[in-house]
Order: C-alpha cells, then structure tokens, then sequence
C-alpha cells in the first residue's frame, strides 16, 4: 500500500521543487504574453512590397514551427543548440524559459487573433469614422472588448504553462517533477513522490484558475451587456 | 461640397458602382433609394472611404480625398456616420461614447466635450442616460446617441446608412424626428433609406439606384409621382 510516513524529511525538497516550477511559470507566462501579443501584431502586420508580407510571414512560420514540434523536443533543442550552435552559455533553467516562452507565445498569438476577430467589425468602422486612427481604435475601441474574449482562453494557456514546466526536467531542472524523481531515487517509493508532485500542481493549476476567473468577472462587470 | 467623379467599385470581379458621378451640395438633403444589393451602401460608404473605390475620385471640399496624400482620419472627423447597426461601444457607457473622439481625436477639453455631450443627449431627447450602457437601450434609444455621437465631432455633412432598417417598427418614428430637427438646422445629409413617406418628405433630391448606377434623380415629386424609367415604375410599386 502507499506510505507517506518515510517521506516527511523530503518535503524541503519539494518545497524547493515548488519555488523552482513557480518561477519558472512566472517568467514564461510574463514572457509569453508580451511575445504572443508581439507575434499577434506581426502576423496582423500589412507592411510589406506588393503581396509579399515579411513580417507577418515569419509570424506565421514561427507559429507553424512552435505549434507543429513537440515542447519536449523544442527544450532539448535550445538547451543543446544554444551551446553547440550560438556558443552561449545559457543555464537549464534560461533555456526551459526560453523553449516554453517561445512554444506558449505562438498559441497566446493565435489566442489574441481570435480574440480581436471576435469583436464585430463594426466597431473598427464606428470608430474610423469618426476621425480615429487604425492604432487609437484598436487602443480604445477594439482591445478592450477584445481582452474580455481573450481572457477565459489565455488562463487555459497560462494552466498549460504550469503543467508544461514539468518537461523541464529533462535537463535537469530542479522542479517538482525532477524533486519526485530524486525522492523516487532517495527512497525507492515508486507512487508517492508522484502523487505528492501532482497534488502540488493540482494546488497551483487551481488557484490559478480561481484567480483568473475572478479577473474575468472584475472585467465583465465593467459593462453590463 | 462632395463631388463623386467616375465612381467604380468592385468586390472582387464583382461590380458593384458603375460610374457614378454626383454632386451633394452644401444644406442639401440627399436620399438614395432603390432595391437591396443595388449600391446604394457601398456608394455611401465610398464618401468617407470605409470602403476605397476601386477607380474614380471623390472630391470633398476642394481636396481630393481618394489621393494617397488625403489625411482621410482628418477627413472622416469632418464627416458624420450613424450605421444600420449603430455600432455603439459596448464597453463605454453613454456619455462616453459621445466623448471618445472629440477628446482622444479632436483632443478638446474634457470640460467642454462633456457640457457639449449633454447638450446633445437633450438634443436627442436622452438626457436620463448619460450613464446607462448600451445594453441597456433600446434600438431607438441606441441609433439617437449614435447620432448625437457623431454630432459630438461637428460634422459639416451627416452620412446615413439605413438607419432605420435595425429598429422595431414602433421606434422608427423617434429617430426619423431626430434627424428631421437635424435638417431643419441646415445639416448637409445623404441618407439611405428604405423608409419611403420618410424620403419623400425630406429630401431635396432623390438618388435611384439600380445595379451599382444611378437610374434616376431629381425631386421627391419628380421620381415619386412621376418616374420615368421603368425600374423605378416597378420598385416604387412594390414599397408604397
């Protein structure tokens, strides 16, 4: 049967497990949203000679790529590829940031695509008729309707970051899945380091949930529709 | 004050003006009518260039406003809009939907804008909303602070895209007297409208549109009591 009782004298090593995931999601869901909107509005980009965009065609391809490759995959890569083909030296714990910043802000992007799509076209128009440029209405008109679509889908991707702070394991990180493993390793208890890690997770996942629907609910009360 | 000189207009291969050329004159009333798919949004939408006209020049004003070097967010500030959907800013409540632009456009003062916003809302008789959300008016309610939204900017012409083809039926009344208390005030108007007894009674000239042109104008009297070209003879008898 399962025994937590060996297992008190490990719980710093959770803890410090906890501290490492939580910064490690913090850093990525900051970065991300700022990269994801960034890459949103250069996909949206019209700047370009004759048909051909640049901008909003490296936008797309950035996304296909982070979309279309597996996270695990894309942490290996830039945690191997920075040292082997930039020749800096970056840290597991940069390069788990940068591979699951760069992977979370292509879906943030299409998140913020759909979100602005969603606020019926007529607003744009209202507001350029009446004198505003494309940017201002999009600063007073369109984003704040938008950021009421975008919010419930953004929380989701921000849940999916924590969770996928655990593939950072694989080089070495010492977050909560690599903490189970070395308690796994201590103790040679094969279940209860895993399902102490994902109660952590579980506590982490829905608190965040809590969290952003309240932001949603502080936004939606802001008009009455 | 607009001229529109050889206006074409294609969605794709698909034409939808086929040389248009009209001159609205200052204080004059404009109504288009004619059947749905015939234009007559697309040529109102062309005057502030929501939608660009695919050849032609629109002259407002003495500047040709279909030139690349046009300022059209200047332009548009001078011209009013008032949409089918209203197209109010849900997220606003009422007072400030009639005070974004002239604050953030025409960077008045808020002091100013805001006695200015109240003196429309009474204008549009809505003095008791001023803090309400759109969600909370009805469609009538909503088309007369769309007006008074646009009026907030000082236009020197008012743009009408149907404005009330949205609206029950018991509240089309009340926005057609805002826009008639408009009119007496001397406001250069194009209104297109399907609200017949409406267009007869308020425009100096009547525009029918067919199939991306202009089949007819003149007076109400002359195309609602005596068409000449066959089409209008057979729309007009299908609506009155």
């Amino acid at each position: 049967m399962l025994d937590f009782s060996s297992l008190d004298r490990y719980i710093p090593k959770f803890l410090e497990g906890l501290k490492v995931t939580i910064g490690l999601s913090i850093a990525t869901v900051i970065l991300a949203t700022v990269l994801g909107f960034i890459i949103y509005f250069m996909k949206a980009s019209k700047s370009g000679i004759g048909k051909f965009r640049p901008i909003s065609a490296f936008a797309v391809v950035f996304i296909e790529l982070m979309r279309g490759t597996p996270l695990l995959l894309q942490i290996l890569l830039v945690f191997s590829g920075g040292k082997m083909l930039l020749g800096i030296d970056i840290s597991a714990f940069q390069s788990a940031v940068i591979a699951i910043t760069l992977n979370a802000s292509a879906f943030i992007a299409e998140i913020v695509r759909a979100g602005i799509e969603a606020v019926d076209k007529g607003q744009m128009e209202a507001a350029r008729s009446l004198g505003m440029s494309r940017s201002l209405a999009m600063r007073l008109v369109i984003m704040p309707q938008a950021i009421k679509n975008i919010l419930p889908a953004i929380g989701n991707e921000f849940v999916n970051i924590i969770k996928a702070s655990s593939m950072a394991s694989v080089i070495g990180v010492g977050e909560l899945t690599l903490a189970a493993k070395i308690v796994q390793g201590a103790t040679y208890l094969a279940l209860e380091p895993l399902i102490i890690s994902a109660v952590f997770y579980l506590i982490l996942t829905f608190s965040l949930g809590r969290l952003m629907s309240w932001i949603e609910r502080r936004f939606k009360s802001s008009d009455i529709r | 004050m607009i001229y529109v000189k050889d206006l074409y207009k294609n969605f794709g291969k698909t034409p939808v003006l086929s040389g248009i050329n009209q001159h609205f004159k200052k204080g004059e009333v404009t109504v288009i009518i004619g059947p749905s798919g015939s234009g007559k949004s697309t040529l109102l939408r062309c005057l502030n260039l929501l939608e660009a006209p695919t050849s032609g020049s629109i002259i407002f004003d003495g500047q040709n406003i279909t030139d690349k070097k046009a300022d059209i967010n200047k332009i548009r500030q001078r011209m009013g809009m008032v949409f089918q959907q209203f197209n109010l800013f849900p997220h606003n409540n009422v007072i400030n939907n009639i005070m974004l632009a002239p604050v953030h456009v025409k960077r008045m003062p808020q002091q100013d804008i805001y006695k200015r916003g109240l003196e429309l809302l009474s204008r549009v008789g809505l003095s008791s909303k001023e803090k309400d959300y759109p969600a909370s008016l009805s469609g009538g309610q909503k088309q007369r602070i769309a007006i008074a939204r646009a009026l907030a900017m000082d236009p020197e012409v008012m743009l009408f895209d149907e404005p009330t083809s949205a609206l029950d039926p018991e509240m089309v009344g009340e926005v057609l007297d805002v826009i008639k208390n408009l009119i007496k005030e001397g406001m250069t108007m194009v209104i297109v409208t399907h609200e017949m007894g409406f267009a007869r009674e308020v425009g100096d000239r009547i525009l029918f549109m067919d199939r991306g042109t202009i089949l007819e104008e003149g007076t109400p009297e002359e195309v609602f009591s005596n068409p000449k070209h066959q089409r209008t003879i057979e729309f007009l008898s299908k609506v009155l």
